[in-house]
């Protein structure tokens, strides 16, 4: 009766086809390496998960943040599990990426035909450093403060346009209620918009045009 | 392999799959909804008895106003309200606390030397020294606080809504 069900809804769904190409196609042998990319994506599923939870009661406004963010820990059940999950799950994104991107670089997996999804990939690890810079400034502690006071400071140094970058990062010359506001927006709906996009487009290059092989001695 | 009782790489890995996916699911997702739902089952003080001090403060006669304010936390917002009351006392023994918020629509109402009764500004409701409504539009008399004394010390019963 169910396998019924499943073929009557397959035969209109074509799920077989999507979970053959996805999951069945060919692949050369590979390491432990090679699940660093698989690895990311759960990553970033999970912190959008924890981040949407974190936002049902986080508020993004001086007066607020600080205390809501203590509501969270304090206040709500399990609220330290959901920002623990985040806070933890962030570095280790940030960590994973990073190896993800050394294994195809000492693989040299980025040569033809693999130019495009090593450029996506580099705008997706620079995209979850941008994740990872924004989110800092949310809690609105002490050290989010200074923590993005010092990093804006570092982008000011720019040759010539350094001061305009520091004004559009902090939306003004002070870091304030317009910075809170706007890395907030760049957390959790800019950022995010992006790197679903390229993680769609490297994904879809992943099974295109498959994976390389470990390179041989000879090569 | 096939036929064999033992089972096959692929139906292990699918298998282990579903068993760890199953619990990972439930340790994120059961804390979840306590964590959406928790709010909710929070309760909040809607009543208390509040302290007036020593019953001697308030003279004999005419009704000496009162006021205090309640704190309410909501998540991480403190909202503080204030409150009026008038308290009469005829005697050792008689004693009525009255609240000033007028039974129509809530302004506060203020105790008048020379007409001996309570005048609402808003729409000029009056109320005599006993609460109850002599003109204008209130439909009931004034709420009346259900009073204690305890060490000379006078208490209100403060109930929410």
């Amino acid at each position: 009766m169910v396998d019924k069900i499943l073929v009557w809804v397959d035969e209109r769904l074509g799920l077989t086809g999507i979970y053959n190409t996805i999951f069945d196609r060919k692949i050369p042998k590979t390491n432990w390496w090679f699940t660093l990319g698989s690895a990311s994506l759960f990553l970033f599923v999970i912190q959008g998960l924890t981040g949407m939870f974190l936002a049902v009661y986080y508020v993004p406004s001086p007066d607020h943040a600080y205390n809501s963010v203590q509501y969270i820990m304090d206040g709500v059940a399990f609220g330290w599990l959901i920002r623990g999950i985040h806070h933890w799950g962030a570095s280790a994104m940030v960590l994973v990426v990073f190896i993800h991107m050394l294994r195809t670089f000492y693989y040299a997996a980025y040569k033809y035909p693999r130019e495009i999804t090593w450029l996506t990939g580099v705008l997706l690890l620079l995209a979850t450093l941008g994740m990872g810079f924004t989110g800092y400034l949310l809690p609105w502690n002490q050290r989010a403060y200074w923590a993005t006071t010092v990093g804006t400071e570092i982008a000011a140094t720019v040759p010539f346009i350094g001061d305009f970058i520091l004004r559009v990062l902090r939306g003004g010359s002070d870091l304030s209620a317009v910075t809170l506001a706007r890395f907030f927006a760049v957390h959790i709906w800019f950022l995010p918009a992006v790197m679903a996009a390229l993680i769609g487009i490297h994904l879809y290059l992943v099974i295109r045009v498959g994976i390389s092989a470990i390179p041989k001695e000879d090569e | 392999m096939s036929g064999s009782a033992n089972i096959d790489r692929r139906d292990f890995v699918k298998v282990v799959l579903a068993f760890l996916g199953t619990i990972m699911g439930a340790v994120v997702g059961l804390p979840a909804i306590g964590y959406l739902v928790s709010p909710a089952t929070r309760v909040q003080q809607k009543e208390a008895w509040i302290p007036l001090g020593p019953q001697e403060n308030y003279p004999e006669g005419a009704p000496t106003p009162f006021s205090f304010t309640r704190t309410t936390v909501n998540g991480w917002e403190k909202t503080v309200n204030s409150h009026g009351a008038y308290v009469v006392r005829k005697g050792d023994n008689e004693l009525k606390v009255y609240s000033n918020m007028c039974t129509h629509l809530s302004c506060r109402v203020s105790w008048k030397d020379d007409l001996q009764e309570y005048v609402c500004p808003c729409h000029d409701g009056h109320f005599d020294a006993e609460g109850r409504v002599t003109l204008g539009p209130p439909p009931k008399p004034l709420y009346e606080y259900e009073t204690k004394v305890e060490d000379g010390d006078l208490f209100i019963h403060f109930v929410e809504g």
